[in-house]
């Protein structure tokens, strides 16, 4: 590990404290429908969008506030009905326009269509496909990039949604989902991706609509060079922690990422707004310590894992050092080494700035790469790994990583809390039966489908002219044997469970069962873990507020944030160390 | 009662968690034998059923033993080891129940004694008619009359309609000596299975046979009605998730497993019973085993302070409470106002002074006027007179004149309030003198009460009434502070007096000249603010507060309509106990989750322990992972499994004892709990496992 390469990470995190407190403020007001500074600007258009979709108002003129059942209900009819559009887009995208290549329903089968509109619904942004050799530019802008835009406002909003639980007492209703879908893009999302889609362009990303151009190589070889809008994809995809690439080679293609400034802004992107949201939360409940707590808990489990990563991809593999492949970093003039395993990793970013793109990415639910998480080493590849398998809640997905957090400051609460010598309660809410049960229910759901289909999968076995696979095991469409290949399927099925999207690599995936497995596995994860969620928040709206004296349990201190850490990863530890021991962790031993 | 004496905050059981009369020692043989009994009735799978935690264990056992006896009839190798780990989940189970029926063995032996109690007395039935008629007392019902004579045990719950008569309540409160019960007022209720020692009383029955409080109390001492509580059922629902949680984590183990063999290609997936032992030492059987026994102990405790309480959800609510309403007089003071000295105004001598406030008080029987006797006998030695051989006529208090007296050799001694005795004086064409009105404002400023002494025109001084504060309340009271209880006191008393009082004794806030209905919207109040209020009382018109209360503790001196209404009621009607109810109930719910986070925290070297030995021969290198140095797969399985299992039983005392409990903010007393049950949690198996090991080796067992 190198100074410049921790200045770099330093840089990155301050980039982020600086932000969170300014943008957290915006949020607030924005998503409470107070006056902001677009306001003058972005107010009419507001207005226009409720009156053309016929959202319900209020006697206040506003948008009427919802039960948890009506928002859960909005939520998933917008869901089903934009998915089933993306899906018909896909299917039709010949007789759709810009479409210079003239990719058809060849290119896109059934299955894949069904997987790619659950994975942008979901804001997993799984990839079975290449998409540049898939879809049309404009599914890619129309559909892809719009959904990027949308599954992140329809997070944030039930990131709200709760967090109006906890601040609100004896009331009902818990927001409007059509007013939250609505001001999470307009005066968030759009402002902010049109800047910085004009700041990546500078940088060099493309951002057209012209014919792939065919070059010749100086090694005289022809190749096709794909072209597109992507800055604009470029930035929601890391803006909204959605992390489909406009590429197959994601973020560390040129054109998606050209330089190591767009690399460290990329990053950021990625905990901006979840970084922001914790500081919303904190001055939506009145009290910013607590925003500040989740804040400090979730910055002890990104260093750990940055730490981790930095750790043992700068330290290489016995193997690599058998090869005679210099493992210290040098900086002299005339010798000047990364050293560690620079194996999948882009010249141009390094080993740090690999390690902490790929645990930024999987802290959040971004699934952006720029550089291949399966030539990670063992440990490495873990942090990835587990990162997602904690919940994504290390400042996590847009609106999603707050209201995992916030499930995981419940069940602190809950299993610790009564050692005050209270019945538990966070934030004045008593958490009770019905918390506790949804709770549980979406931590044993996303649980069981990461299990149960990455066990299935890795002794699943297919007949000859099998529909499902190609024949033999499921475990075969891995590219390696052993146990990298198990980490190979236990990944696929943590990013889709965890809605993360990113791949570990190295399995096929566009197959009709892992199409279908990998679909249900982004829905369950998205879905099972949002209803109990609402239901939370409409329980916890509907309670009275106790007042905070001297017998409450403090949510704000260093003890509450190490309790906080304490859980997140014993729980998943407990939960998925079996099935790591006979992945990455043998695999490390066995170096 | 006995336990008002201060404690000190050092003391660990500090706000008086100290042994009630009816303590028995935690391991009380025939107790001990009884659950023994017990803890294998329990092991039907439809009771188990109920604890969904120990019922997966119990599943996994009964796989064990079956699949024992296959490899027995098979004659496969590893008997040793199966039988080994069949036996020792049986014993969890049966550890689990052991807690279970040792908790409630101390209800149900305390029950039996109340039984034995409950002879089928014969009673006095008054007819339509007025003559008497011997039915049998479970022949009673609602509404009928009987009447009791010295040494009739009372046949039912009732109301005294006619009489007075001292009652031996011991068979309820346990306390020998004698009350008053009488028709009207307050004192007016007597239960079923007392008995009349002197006097007569008739009595309307209030409640028919099996509902009486004797039938009531029987049943919550044996835990028969016990429900769930809601805090209770919601820790069921986490670890049955967690349960579910570790039931896919091992099932899933399994594939993973064959996928790994079939690629090392050596070693052999786990069998069941290695699987079955994992997802047994994971699960929370720490807390599932001792969550029912939790409760039942914390009731019994709360038993044992001599309080009766309806529920344990009351219980628990009592942790919670965050107001506490006491009422001033016998909670916070001692009771009655005492005279503690007497001014004199005008050139009266102090002497003079005493003589007439003595000789006016004479005949009043009120503890404030038997107080300035005593006081004027300690002080200026002044003796009672036998005022028969005087011409003496007394004069009653009434609320008209608001003043008692004599009239005592042509002499018109008087004594009341300031504005009463100054009417008086004024009527009489005296003038009431500045001084006597500055020391009576003097008095009042304090939160004493001044009583102005009148001879004929002429005022002689004022006498201080003084309520006392008991003892060590101060502390107490900060105490409850410090644990984030604010306290009312509630008091007839003008806000003045109120208010001196108030600060005397420490309390947060008080509510003066009280009525029952300011009492009831003051509950409401801070109910609406989210607070949580537990009060104390005895009169009927403390029966909506009572009922509106979340914690409500009737005295068993009070009336039925309050007992009814409370969720608890105090044998020895101390009001002071309320205090150490809420003690308890914190206690229980700090014993919860201390055995929670103690349980989950546990999991962390089972894994060290048995993942290495499970692919012990598929991945080699996975024997890093065995940081305890366990010698071989089986004794490192073994060792876990005995451990889960020992860890039960040697956490029983702690389970019915209850967790220390020390008066301190939350922040202080998270941290310290933290560090105990978390980290020691984290660690103790460790050591634990190893020990275990060792001896499985020392002794060739594994």
């Amino acid at each position: 590990m190198t100074s410049n390469g921790w200045l770099q990470i330093a840089i990155f995190f301050a980039l982020v404290v600086a932000c969170t407190k300014p943008l957290g403020i915006f949020i607030a007001n924005v998503m409470e429908g107070r006056g902001t500074w677009l306001s003058p600007v972005l107010r009419p258009f507001e207005n226009l969008i409720y009156k053309l979709c016929g959202v319900r108002r209020g006697d206040d003129g506003l948008p009427a506030e919802q039960t948890w059942t009506r928002y859960a209900a909005s939520l998933l009819a917008f869901s089903a009905f934009s998915t089933l559009l993306l899906y018909a887009m896909q299917r039709l995208q010949i007789l759709l326009p810009f479409n210079p290549r003239g990719f058809s329903a060849n290119t896109v089968s059934p299955d894949l269509a069904f997987n790619t509109a659950v994975s942008f619904n979901t804001n997993t942004n799984w990839q079975n496909y290449v998409p540049e050799t898939t879809l049309s530019y404009f599914v890619q802008m129309a559909g892809l990039t719009v959904h990027n835009f949308l599954s992140a406002a329809a997070g944030l909003g039930i990131a709200m949604a709760l967090v109006r639980g906890f601040a609100r007492h004896s009331v009902q209703t818990i927001g409007n989902f059509w007013a939250d879908l609505t001001r999470a893009t307009l005066y968030i999302l759009l402002p902010l991706s049109f800047v910085i889609a004009l700041v990546l362009c500078s940088q060099g990303v493309i951002q057209n609509l012209n014919a792939y151009t065919a070059v010749t190589t100086l090694e005289g070889v022809k190749q096709t060079i794909a072209q597109g809008p992507v800055a604009s994809q470029e930035a929601i995809k890391m803006l909204g922690t959605n992390g489909g690439g406009f590429f197959n080679a994601n973020s560390a293609h040129p054109f998606e990422n050209p330089t190591a400034f767009t690399n460290l802004l990329e990053m950021f992107l990625i905990f901006l707004i979840p970084a922001a949201l914790t500081y919303t939360f904190g001055k939506m409940v009145r009290d910013t310590r607590q925003g500040w707590a989740l804040f400090a808990a979730m910055t002890i489990l990104w260093f750990a894992g940055t730490l981790t990563a930095y750790h043992f991809e700068q330290q290489g593999t016995p193997a690599l050092r058998k090869a005679g492949i210099e493992m210290t970093a040098t900086s002299t003039a005339a010798s000047a080494q990364s050293g560690g395993n620079m194996e999948g990793k882009e010249t141009r970013f390094g080993i740090a700035n690999t390690a902490l793109f790929a645990t930024v990415t999987t802290d959040a639910s971004c699934g952006a790469i720029n550089g291949w998480h399966d030539s990670f080493t063992p440990l490495g590849g873990l942090v990835p790994l587990f990162n997602i398998q904690l919940g994504e809640v290390v400042f996590g997905g847009v609106g999603a990583g707050l209201y995992g957090m916030l499930m995981f400051a419940i069940l602190a609460v809950f299993i610790a809390g009564l050692m005050v010598g209270r019945t538990p309660e966070y934030l004045g809410k008593k958490i009770e039966k019905k918390e506790v049960k949804m709770a549980m229910i979406a931590m044993l759901v996303l649980a069981a489908s990461i299990l149960f289909f990455a066990g299935a999968s890795s002794v699943a076995e297919f007949a000859k002219n099998s529909y499902w696979n190609t024949p033999g095991p499921a475990a075969a469409n891995t590219n390696n044997p052993g146990a990298h290949g198990l980490s190979e399927i236990l990944y696929a099925f943590t990013s889709a469970t965890g809605n993360n999207g990113s791949a570990f690599g190295g399995l096929n995936g566009n197959t009709v069962w892992y199409n279908l497995t990998l679909g249900f596995a982004m829905l369950i994860g998205r879905f099972m873990m949002l209803l109990p969620l609402l239901a939370i928040a409409g329980s916890l709206a509907g309670k009275k507020q106790i007042p905070v004296s001297a017998g409450t349990f403090p949510t704000h201190g260093p003890l509450f944030v190490s309790l906080l850490v304490g859980v997140v990863v014993i729980v998943g530890a407990l939960t998925y160390f079996p099935a790591l021991s006979l992945g990455p962790i043998v695999e490390h031993l066995m170096l | 009662m006995t336990n008002a004496a201060p404690e000190t905050p050092e003391d660990s059981t500090s706000l008086g968690l100290s042994r009630g009369k009816r303590a028995r020692p935690l391991f009380d043989p025939p107790i001990v034998r009884r659950a023994i009994a017990d803890s294998i009735v329990k092991l039907n799978p439809r009771t188990l059923a109920r604890n969904p935690v120990m019922f997966v264990v119990e599943v996994g056992a009964a796989l064990t033993t079956l699949l024992l006896f296959k490899t027995i009839a098979t004659g496969g190798g590893g008997i040793g080891f199966e039988l080994q780990i069949a036996a020792w989940l049986w014993f969890t189970v049966f550890f689990a129940n052991f807690a279970e029926a040792m908790a409630e063995g101390r209800g149900k032996a305390q029950a039996d004694s109340l039984r034995k109690t409950k002879s089928d007395a014969m009673a006095k039935k008054l007819t339509a008619a007025g003559k008497v008629e011997m039915v049998p007392a479970s022949a009673l019902r609602k509404d009928d009359v009987c009447l009791c004579e010295p040494n009739d045990v009372i046949p039912g719950d009732g109301d005294v309609i006619e009489g007075i008569a001292s009652v031996d309540e011991s068979v309820i409160t346990g306390e020998s000596a004698p009350v008053i019960r009488e028709s009207g007022g307050d004192r007016s209720a007597v239960t079923g299975g007392t008995k009349v020692l002197s006097d007569y009383i008739k009595v309307r029955i209030t409640s028919n046979p099996g509902e009486t409080f004797l039938d009531r109390m029987i049943a919550l001492v044996e835990g028969a009605q016990r429900q769930k509580t809601p805090n209770e059922i919601a820790l069921n629902i986490m670890i049955a998730g967690l349960t579910l949680i570790f039931l896919f984590a091992v099932i899933t183990l399994a594939p993973f497993a064959q996928y790994s063999v079939a690629h090392a290609k050596t070693g052999a997936v786990p069998g069941v019973i290695v699987l079955v032992s994992l997802l047994v030492c994971l699960i929370p059987t720490t807390i599932g085993g001792l969550l029912s026994a939790i409760g039942i102990a914390g009731m019994d405790r709360v038993m044992q302070h001599n309080v009766l309480a309806m529920s344990g959800k009351a219980v628990e609510a009592a942790g919670d409470v965050n107001t506490l309403l006491l009422d001033k007089t016998g909670t916070i003071t001692l009771g009655n106002r005492q005279a503690v000295e007497f001014i004199p105004v005008d050139g009266v001598t102090a002497a003079e002074l005493a003589d007439a406030a003595q000789l006016s008080s004479l005949a009043d029987e009120t503890p404030e006027g038997r107080s300035i006797v005593v006081l004027a006998k300690e002080k200026y030695g002044l003796r009672g007179r036998d005022i028969a051989e005087h011409e003496a006529e007394f004069i009653a208090f009434t609320a008209q004149t608001r003043m008692s007296g004599i009239n005592f050799e042509g002499n018109q001694i008087r004594k009341g309030a300031t504005g009463s005795v100054r009417q008086f004086i004024e009527e009489n064409g005296g003038v009431f003198p500045q001084k006597a009105s500055d020391t009576a404002d003097a008095i009042s400023r304090t939160g004493g009460t001044p009583l102005v002494v009148s001879m004929n025109n002429r005022v002689l001084g004022v006498i201080h009434l003084k309520d006392i504060v008991k003892g060590g309340m101060k502390e107490r009271f900060a105490q409850m502070r410090m644990m984030g209880i604010r306290t009312v006191m509630i008091t007839g008393d003008n806000p003045l007096t109120a208010a001196a009082i108030a600060a005397e004794a420490g309390v947060d806030d008080f509510l003066a000249q009280a009525t029952p209905q300011d009492k009831l919207e003051l509950i409401r109040k801070e109910q609406a603010g989210g607070r949580l209020v537990a009060m104390t009382g005895d009169g009927t018109n403390d029966a909506p507060a009572l009922a509106q209360a979340d914690v409500g503790v009737a005295m068993n001196t009070g009336t039925m309509a309050a007992k009814e209404a409370g969720n608890m009621v105090d044998l020895d009607s101390n009001p002071t106990k309320l205090i150490e109810v809420v003690a308890i109930g914190k206690q229980l719910l700090i014993t919860r989750g201390a055995l929670t986070t103690f349980s989950i925290a546990n999991d962390v070297a089972k894994y060290f322990a048995i993942i290495p030995a499970m692919f012990a021969v598929t991945y080699p290198p996975l024997n890093r992972l065995n940081i305890m140095g366990l010698h071989t797969p089986e004794s490192a399985i073994l060792a876990a499994v005995i451990f889960n299992a020992l860890i039960i039983i040697a956490l029983v005392p702690l389970a019915l004892r209850g967790v220390k409990y020390r008066p301190l903010s939350a922040g202080a007393l998270l941290q310290r709990n933290l560090l105990v049950y978390g980290l020691g949690g984290v660690l103790a198996p460790f050591p634990g496992i190893w020990i275990i090991d060792r001896l499985l080796a020392v002794l060739h067992l594994a």
